[in-house]
């Protein structure tokens, strides 16, 4: 009988061919799918292209998908696009997403149901983890590790460790996925779970929503961890089922698996969290971060741009109006949020509040377009970094939180929360 | 393999968008990308620096993104080694792959100061502080890892050897 086993465990073990693994092991597994953007995947191609290779090894596994600097920013970031699309024509790449067709990644991939649970899925971007909100290995990589798994299909892992979070409590008003996860960073750090694991339970997680687990998975990197793992249940099948264009598995942590460390949250005392400049770690209750004037508000991106949270900031700022002197910055993350909040009414709710709409780009994010800010600007943005000039201009600052306080924020002209407007 | 340069120190948490800033990702040629290698913490930083300097660090060096950019950037500025006391996991396997040469070590090597000469030996992973004489101990690079980066990294070291 193999050893108990955690899900990350379990999904290297059955993609690596193996009965068990244990933590530290190294590993060559099968890649499900992999996937890289405008910005990662040129710098694959062109290591794919050097190694002399003639096609992909899957052309229905791999995804290329222009996000961050699109509608193009400039003629070198057309120039990226381009590559990118001239490759997939080359090579049938099937998933290739491009205009109107194309959303942030991170949504869009698993929108699609092409990750899915008990994948192992590697991607040129940071933030591919976000996945593990369905129970799939997925884990940022750079382009030469991209490029190798489209020559092989493989890729090598150490087993890593695993940290079992666990939430309990009721939920306080306006908290979600992404002040869980703040919380968490401000507790463990911005290398807590560095090289590790991290694993998401109790019945808080339990009871959520697939939009705040894949907000709470996105995040996991910003710990510096490799993965944020969440069981599957009912909720994960219920997004997956009608969405997957193939079969999966779906694997759960044994009960008596092992873990490095198990750390309990009392949910019922955390409030809606602000990161404050220039770390994700520098956390604080909403209550204490004091008077913080705003320039921008920013909601969208892979962290928290889904339908959920574009509904939230729309019940929030319904019948207000942005403060006077601040922009508020919009973004659906995919076509398809896009059509739903046009249908719902909330693009509307907020055009009239005074917000600009954007079209599905990682755009402001990163300080890539749309929103970059200027020197000794302020920004609050329901994103997942505020590293020093990461939305623009060096001498900026970024705060990051969840969408009901962006939406109150843009209201107040300062970080706020709903419960002062 | 031995790596001689001047050093230059930077706190902990060294983010990517430190080392090469996301606004200038629209390309991934490397000496345009060096031009503005650790430009936010230090603008004139690529025109100071030398062959073979080494970035001196705290914990966590190259968290955040995944930008095969952020080493790729380093070593076309003629960074030698990267010493600090852990690094982010992407940037630690992308730093091998681009062929730039990194170590770990603990707490002492934070005497290390600004513009001190050093040496560091990959085989033994021994850092050489030749201003003050102080020695160092940093985690050896294994042989077939130095020759990885002495290829240039992982392609060009498996290309080699097909």
């Amino acid at each position: 009988m193999s050893r108990p086993m955690t899900i990350a465990e379990k999904i290297l073990a059955a993609h690596a061919g193996l009965d068990s693994v244990e933590p530290g092991q190294l590993v060559e597994v099968d890649v499900d799918f992999a996937l890289g953007n405008d910005i990662t995947a040129p710098i694959a191609i062109k290591i794919f292209r050097q190694a002399g290779v003639n096609t992909v090894f899957d052309r229905e596994k791999i995804a290329l998908v222009s996000d961050h600097f699109v509608p193009n920013k400039d003629i070198m970031s057309a120039e990226q696009a381009r590559l990118l699309r001239e490759f997939a024509a080359e090579q049938g790449i099937v998933h290739h997403y491009d205009g109107g067709e194309s959303g942030v990644e991170h949504v869009l991939l698993p929108e699609k149901g092409l990750v899915l649970p008990g994948d192992v899925v590697i991607g040129a971007d940071s933030h591919t983890c976000t996945y593990g909100a369905m129970g799939t290995f997925a884990t940022g990589v750079g382009s030469t590790d991209l490029a190798a798994t489209m020559i092989t299909g493989k890729t090598w892992f150490k087993v890593p460790e695993s940290i079992k979070f666990v939430y309990k409590g009721k939920l306080r008003p306006w908290v979600g996925g992404k002040d869980l996860i703040l919380y968490t960073i401000g507790d463990i750090g911005v290398d807590g779970a560095l090289y590790m694991a991290m694993e998401f339970t109790g019945p808080v997680i339990d009871s959520m929503s697939m939009a705040g687990r894949f907000t709470m998975s996105n995040m996991a990197i910003e710990a510096g961890g490799k993965v944020g793992l969440i069981n599957p249940d009912d909720t994960t099948l219920d997004y997956v089922t009608d969405r997957a264009v193939r079969d999966f598995t779906v694997y759960r942590s044994d009960e008596d698996a092992q873990y490095a460390k198990v750390i309990e949250y009392d949910c019922s005392e955390i409030e809606p969290q602000v990161a404050c400049p220039h770390l994700p770690e520098n956390t604080k209750g909403i209550s204490e971060v004091g008077n913080v004037p705003l320039d921008q508000v920013v909601i969208g991106s892979c962290t928290n741009g889904r339908l959920e949270d574009l509904a939230l900031a729309a019940d929030v700022i319904s019948g207000r109006r942005v403060s006077k002197g601040l922009r508020l910055i919009v973004i659906p993350t995919t076509p398809t949020v896009y059509i739903q909040a046009l249908e719902k009414g909330f693009l509307t709710t907020f055009l009239n509040a005074g917000a600009v709409i954007g079209p599905p780009t990682c755009g402001p994010c990163l300080g890539g377009h749309m929103g970059v800010l200027a020197k000794g600007e302020r920004a609050l943005s329901t994103t997942n970094r505020n590293f020093v000039g990461r939305m623009g201009h060096p001498e900026s600052e970024v705060y990051l939180a969840n969408p009901a306080i962006a939406a109150a924020s843009a209201v107040l002209g300062r970080i706020g929360s709903p419960d002062e407007l | 393999m031995k790596i001689k340069g001047k050093v230059w120190k930077f706190g902990k948490n060294i983010d990517t968008d430190v080392i090469i800033p996301a606004r200038y990702l629209n390309t991934s040629d490397p000496a345009e990308l060096a031009k503005h290698c650790m430009e936010d913490a230090d603008p004139d930083f690529s025109k100071k620096i030398k062959p073979g300097d080494i970035i001196v660090a705290g914990k966590n060096f190259g968290c955040g993104s995944s930008r095969e950019h952020a080493p790729i950037a380093l070593k076309a500025a003629g960074i030698g080694c990267v010493i600090a006391l852990s690094f982010a996991r992407i940037f630690y396997r992308n730093a091998f792959n681009m062929g730039l040469p990194i170590f770990e070590c603990d707490e002492t090597a934070s005497a290390l100061e600004e513009g001190d000469e050093v040496e560091v030996d990959a085989d033994t992973g021994e850092i050489r502080d030749l201003t003050t004489g102080d020695i160092f101990k940093a985690q050896p690079i294994p042989p077939f890892m130095q020759e990885l980066v002495s290829d240039g990294g992982l392609i060009p070291h498996v290309l080699k050897s097909l």
